[in-house]
């Protein structure tokens, strides 16, 4: 467990400390975006294409504008004119702002209507007259590769096919020998389906440009508001839009999960609007656009093996995959890999070989690949190993934990270089799973599990070791458009001893005004009640690329923490000067430093402020602030074991999780509260693509649904009361420890409830289901359809 | 999400509203709970010109029981179903049906009458309704007139209500002593519309024989769907863990599902055949005065 | 289309006006009476953000046109506190860390307050199911579930 250094009063770290933001949220007292109202403010609302594939013939505004309240209509041709009607992809492919000529997915932005409210902008948005020539719709990856498709990207010159990239990584040539020479093989296909973060929250914005100053000012759902203000810098430079003068405001954002990282066209066409109407502009998407035709996860369909030895030892990995990306690489992954992280897929295990390679792929869907909860495609790969090893467990009648121990990477082993080229920084697996086990009764699950069984009841047992990776990362490795991915944190001492802390990453429900109070509380001894914490604005907030992948903690909470020390290094050169002694003399406990041996003889942290701004030694300059950019080294690797106990009804195929203990180990924690808090929501965004949320389309492209009728959402009732545990195994490159935990549970849940429904129809010879687990495919399956 | 503009209307007798309704034509709708009709509207999957709000009606939300029969006023919210003594006690199929429909915010407003105009073969009260022999009571030009359940449902969103009348009550026959009905749905997530959903009444005579059934069908054919094989097939005879599984299969080959996301129809007719014997044996529970 | 006079008591002050009849009554109070802690989350009477308290009774308030809440009394998020003192409904998911964004926190308040109304000792089961049309995607509702059992507890 993380040692508690400072008491609850200063609220270091390891304190449960009441969050900062909550006063403000239960009383409805959030400010979120849609929340924000600007004199003369208009209303923008999206005309959307019904086909997934069409040649745009002609869009006429007339009727619209004729429309009492209605401003404007804007189109592609209306942002032609100022060469703003695509733009660059945070993958350096470009995307569409407004169509000139064709529409490449159902639900795309054909035009935008301007209005003076959101009745007389819904209105107009009836009343605008499009008409499409439809266009032969691929949207079958697999079909999208065959020699004859049609190729969609007819925009990119020397474009030849609807291929995006082909990656790989590990030996092929070893891995192919292992696969060859091992006693034991296994295969299975896994498709990892089109997901939807649905924060309850969806994405909009309020622009504003000030003609005079020439000042652009946005209140924008974004997870990244630094990088989004370069990009539009760099995007919209040659209209006059220049980085000094945009500011983005992200204000309460009410859940983001990957979401509000793409730049989304509404976002650009706002701002375009304002410019052009010269009028704020408010645009907040409705559900059923947000559904439709914001950034997707996963969508990975999976070909993947494994070579073990007779006894279990497991030698090799080798996994293809396509990934359907939609119209245009938008993912929003800044490694240098095109599949991300998807080299985590050796999991837990030491693999003596391993080989992985990735096609992307343009269809007529909507484009994404944006992380659902998860680094950046570290769930795909995690859903298949910790499939294919409970798949190998059965085919070598072994017990599924008995496997796990066997293989598992000892904790001595690390720092453990894996063969696929990452470097994890600490672990302990064998001993997560073996709390997990002991907390859940294992032992007595089976007993119970057999008896069942012999009853005729369906009862699972399932289990998940996984390893994750996050925390992007170091320079070498990622950037979006060239921006490195360090993060910041500029930290203020007042003179009265109260703090000030600004941050380059945002939150949307983590709790950051809280956590990275607790962090300079924990390194300057300040009580956590002293300290503000700010983020969000662009115009003050130091440079920082901002909050996903589970990085605030491992990058700009370790810059917090360096920017702390930087603060205690100055602030002990003041207590040698007011005590009299050496530097070398003094030693610190949280929130003061003392002369060694005489603890009376001390300065608190608070005296020592009020002399940086009143008393300092002479050379030195006034004030005690510091500013830290950190590149972090390696990225962190949090990892843990969940054990998933479900009853299934034979006679519907409804999937009823009775327990699900999670065990999870994030090294040193900041706020145990807020990690179990992270951890409930993690597990439930895991068991929500596992058994109820899907994203599909029929041939022609058209989506199933665009509401919460369709994309099934838990509710409370869906949601077992999730048991957590933990175990604590820090980072040891990372000054505070710290690992990071909000996406732990989405990437490790899945396959945990996936391999439970498996193993309580294993005795029917099932092996492998896939996700979502609806009760029609469980029924399939128990009845041999 | 913006509904298209309407005229709203707020008659305060019933002969005002069906008068409205004359006079406005097809362009006008009823506005009950709205629980259906809203959402609709801001789809602009429906566009009238005129909305006539009902709500301001005396006098039609009770639950009573009166000369033989339940009788249940049209704005008689789900919510006052869910909560209401008389309704769980004496007839708990029709607590079981208004405790599922959507959640409880929905169930504060939706009623019982616009659950049953609306025609969605996907609610849940027609396939009660059908199971308990009911009748509806409208309100026209020409005054009431009462249309048994059998003839009520014409198709999807289709009813044998006119434009210019109201659903004004529903009328269910006191169900003689030993009897019993339950209602059991299966959904994808908690207020969902039901993949396949079964209500069934019984009643048994002295010797455990049945001697009256009623099995109604949730969202398996364009409209609730009266499994009239099944019942025939319990009538007369005990109900045996073998005679309630013939009324299961007879009631899934009665059923007309259509495969969508929430399933095939092969896998629908099963859950419709496991959910008849599961009602059938609740609803036989609850006639030997179990719960 | 003509406009309608209503008057509604929000948070316990009348509220007076001319609106469309097809204003919403989320729309009403978020932009005419700038009360923002009501929160509009999927449109389709889905997700429960924009619960408040009709006449008494938990209403979805983006499925109830103004017209209809004319003569009733609405109460909101920022009515539940009196005198500046936290509800117990507050003070609960402050105390048990019942919400993460806070975007879904009011309905989730709003909800639980009725449902408490109605049911002063609720199992959790109960409290699972009287939440069951609001939708939080934070918290895994673990600790919802305990915010209203803290309420429960205290009222």
């Amino acid at each position: 467990m993380t040692e508690l250094k400072t008491s609850a009063e200063i609220g270091g770290m390891g304190h449960s400390v009441k969050r900062k933001e909550d006063p403000r949220f239960i009383r409805g007292r959030g400010n979120y975006v849609d929340d924000v109202v600007r004199p003369g403010m208009l209303y923008m609302a999206i005309v959307r294409s019904p086909y997934a594939h069409a040649k745009i013939l002609s869009i006429n505004s007339e009727k619209a504008l004729a429309h009492p309240g209605v401003a404007a209509v804007i189109t592609g041709e209306t942002l032609k004119e100022y060469n703003l009607h695509w733009m660059p992809t945070l993958m350096s492919d470009t995307q569409m702002v407004l169509p000139i000529d064709k529409v490449m997915y159902q639900a795309q932005e054909v035009a935008a209507v301007i209005a003076t409210s959101r009745y007389a902008a819904a209105d107009g948005v009836e009343l605008v007259e499009v008409e499409y020539e439809p266009l032969e719709v691929v949207i079958d990856p697999f079909k999208a590769l065959e020699p004859g498709a049609p190729v969609l990207r007819t925009d990119k010159e020397g474009q030849k096919d609807n291929r995006i990239f082909h990656w790989e990584a590990g030996d092929k040539a070893a891995t192919d020998k292992a696969f060859k020479d091992a006693d034991v093989t296994i295969s299975q296909d896994i498709y990892i389906p089109r997901i939807h973060v649905a924060s309850i929250e969806t994405c909009g914005i309020v622009a504003e440009f000030d003609s005079v100053e020439g000042q652009l000012t946005l209140w924008m759902t974004s997870q990244a508001p630094h990088a989004h203000r370069t990009v539009f810098a760099m995007v919209a430079g040659h209209v006059g839009l220049s980085e000094e003068k945009i500011r983005i405001i992200s204000p309460d954002i009410g859940g983001g999960f990957g979401g509000k990282v793409p730049i989304y066209p509404g976002y650009v066409i706002a701002i375009a609007a304002t410019v052009v109407t010269g009028s704020p502009i408010k645009w907040v998407e409705h559900r059923r656009e947000n559904l439709q035709a914001d950034s997707f996860g996963r969508d990975y369909h999976m070909h993947a093996e494994l070579a073990a030895d007779k006894d279990g030892t497991m030698k090799a990995l080798r996994i293809k995959t396509i990934a359907d990306h939609g119209y245009t690489d938008a993912a929003t992954q800044p490694s240098k890999w095109p599949a991300g992280l998807f080299a985590i897929a050796t999991g837990s295990y030491p693999f003596e070989a391993a080989f992985c390679e990735v096609d992307g792929v343009y269809t007529n869907k909507p484009p994404g690949g944006i992380a659902y909860r998860c680094s950046f495609r570290v769930t795909e790969a995690v859903h298949a190993i910790e499939r294919l090893v409970d798949i190998l467990a059965d085919d070598l009648g072994m017990d599924p934990a008995e496997l796990r121990m066997k293989n598992f990477i000892p904790p001595e082993a690390f720092p453990y270089k894996s063969v696929l080229g990452l470097e994890y920084d600490s672990g302990n697996y064998a001993g997560a799973l073996k709390l997990a086990m002991e907390k859940i009764g294992y032992q007595d699950l089976l007993k119970e599990q057999k008896e069942k069984r012999e009853r005729g009841e369906l009862m699972g047992i399932g289990i998940s070791s996984f390893t994750e990776v996050v925390g992007a990362g170091p320079s070498k490795d990622f950037d979006i458009l060239g921006l490195k991915m360090f993060d910041s944190a500029e930290i203020r001492i007042h003179p009265t001893g109260k703090v000030l802390v600004r941050i380059g990453v945002q939150s949307q429900g983590q709790g950051h005004e809280t956590t990275f109070g607790q962090i300079v509380a924990e390194e300057l001894g300040i009580p956590v009640s002293d300290i503000k914490v700010e983020h969000g604005d662009t115009d003050t907030a130091p440079y920082g690329l901002g909050t996903y992948a589970s990085r605030s903690t491992p990058v700009a909470g370790a810059a917090t923490a360096m920017a702390s020390r930087k603060i205690r290094d100055k602030a002990k050169k003041i207590a040698a000067y007011l005590l009299e002694v050496s530097e070398d003399d003094l030693d610190w406990e949280p929130g003061k430093f003392f002369v060694k041996g005489v603890p009376d003889k001390a300065k608190t942290i608070q005296e020592i402020a009020f002399a940086a701004y009143t008393n300092h030694p002479q050379g030195m300059e006034a004030g005690l602030e510091a500013v830290s950019y950190y590149d972090p080294p390696n990225m962190t690797f949090p990892f843990g074991s969940y054990i998933c106990v479900v009853d299934i009804d034979s006679g519907t195929g409804q999937v009823k999780i009775r327990r699900f203990m999670a065990v999870d180990d994030c090294g040193n924690i900041i706020n145990p509260m807020i990690v179990e808090g992270q951890i409930h929501g993690g597990l439930t965004m895991g068991m929500a693509p596992a058994l109820m949320e899907e994203i599909s389309y029929d041939e022609e492209g058209n989506i199933y649904g665009g509401s919460f009728m369709e994309y099934l959402m838990p509710t409370a009732m869906e949601t077992p009361n999730w048991e957590t545990a933990k175990t604590c195994t820090p980072s040891p490159h990372h000054p505070i420890g710290a690992k990071g935990v909000g996406e732990s549970a989405t990437v490790g849940a899945p396959p945990a409830i996936v391999n439970a429904v498996v193993d309580a129809l294993s005795h029917l010879g099932v092996r492998h289901l896939e996700i979502p687990l609806t009760p029609e495919k469980v029924w399939r399956a128990i009845n041999g359809l | 999400m913006i509904p298209g503009t309407f005229e709203y209307h707020k008659p305060s007798t019933l002969d005002e509203a069906v008068a409205l309704l004359a006079s406005l034509g097809d362009d006008a709708k009823v506005l009950s709970g709205g629980q259906s009709l809203i959402p609709m509207m801001k789809f602009r999957l429906a566009e009238p010109a005129n909305l006539v709000d009902i709500n301001g009606l005396e006098g039609l939300d009770y639950i009573r029981e009166a000369d033989g029969y339940l009788t249940i006023g049209a704005l008689t919210r789900e919510a006052e179903l869910d909560r209401s003594d008389l309704i769980k006690s004496k007839y708990p199929i029709i607590h079981d049906t208004a405790h599922v429909i959507a959640d409880p915010q929905v169930r504060n407003l939706a009623t019982i009458g616009g659950n049953l105009a609306h025609g969605d073969p996907a609610n849940d009260h027609p396939a009660t309704m059908v199971a308990l022999g009911a009748e509806v009571v409208v309100f026209g030009p020409n005054g009431s007139r009462t249309i048994g359940i059998d003839d009520f449902f014409l198709g999807p969103l289709a009813t044998a209500l006119k434009a210019n009348e109201i659903l004004t009550e529903i009328r269910i026959p006191v169900p003689p002593a030993n009897s019993g009905g339950a209602y059991i749905k299966f959904e994808r997530k908690v207020g969902d519309f039901a993949i396949a959903a079964v209500a069934a009444t019984v009643t048994l005579d002295g010797s455990g024989k049945c001697v009256k059934a009623g099995i109604g069908l949730t969202n398996v054919g364009p409209t609730p769907v009266r499994a009239k094989a099944a019942e025939e097939a319990l009538i007369g005879n005990p109900l045996t863990d073998d005679n309630i599984a013939t009324a299961g299969r007879l009631a899934s080959e009665a059923s007309q599902p259509v495969g969508d996301q929430r399933g095939s129809e092969e896998y629908k007719r099963a859950v419709v055949e496991v959910l008849t014997k599961r009602a059938l044996h609740k609803a036989k529970a609850r006639a030997e005065g179990g719960k | 289309m003509g406009t309608q006079s209503i008057s509604i008591k929000v948070n316990g002050v009348e509220q007076t006006g001319e609106v469309e009849p097809r204003l919403l009554l989320v729309h009403f109070i978020r932009e005419d009476l700038g009360l923002t802690g009501t929160h509009i989350g999927c449109d389709t009477t889905h997700c429960g953000a924009c619960t408040v308290i009709l006449d008494g009774q938990a209403v979805k308030s983006c499925t109830v046109f103004t017209v209809q809440a004319s003569g009733k009394e609405v109460l909101t998020i920022e009515g539940m506190t009196t005198n500046g003192e936290l509800h117990p409904l507050q003070a609960g998911f402050m105390e048990e860390h019942g919400l993460q964004c806070g975007f879904c926190t009011p309905g989730m308040i709003m909800v639980s307050h009725a449902l408490l109304q109605e049911n002063s000792n609720p199992t959790e089961e109960e409290i699972r199911f009287g939440i069951s049309g609001n939708l939080c995607r934070c918290t895994g509702y673990v600790n919802i579930v305990k915010a209203v059992q803290y309420a429960a507890n205290k009222i």
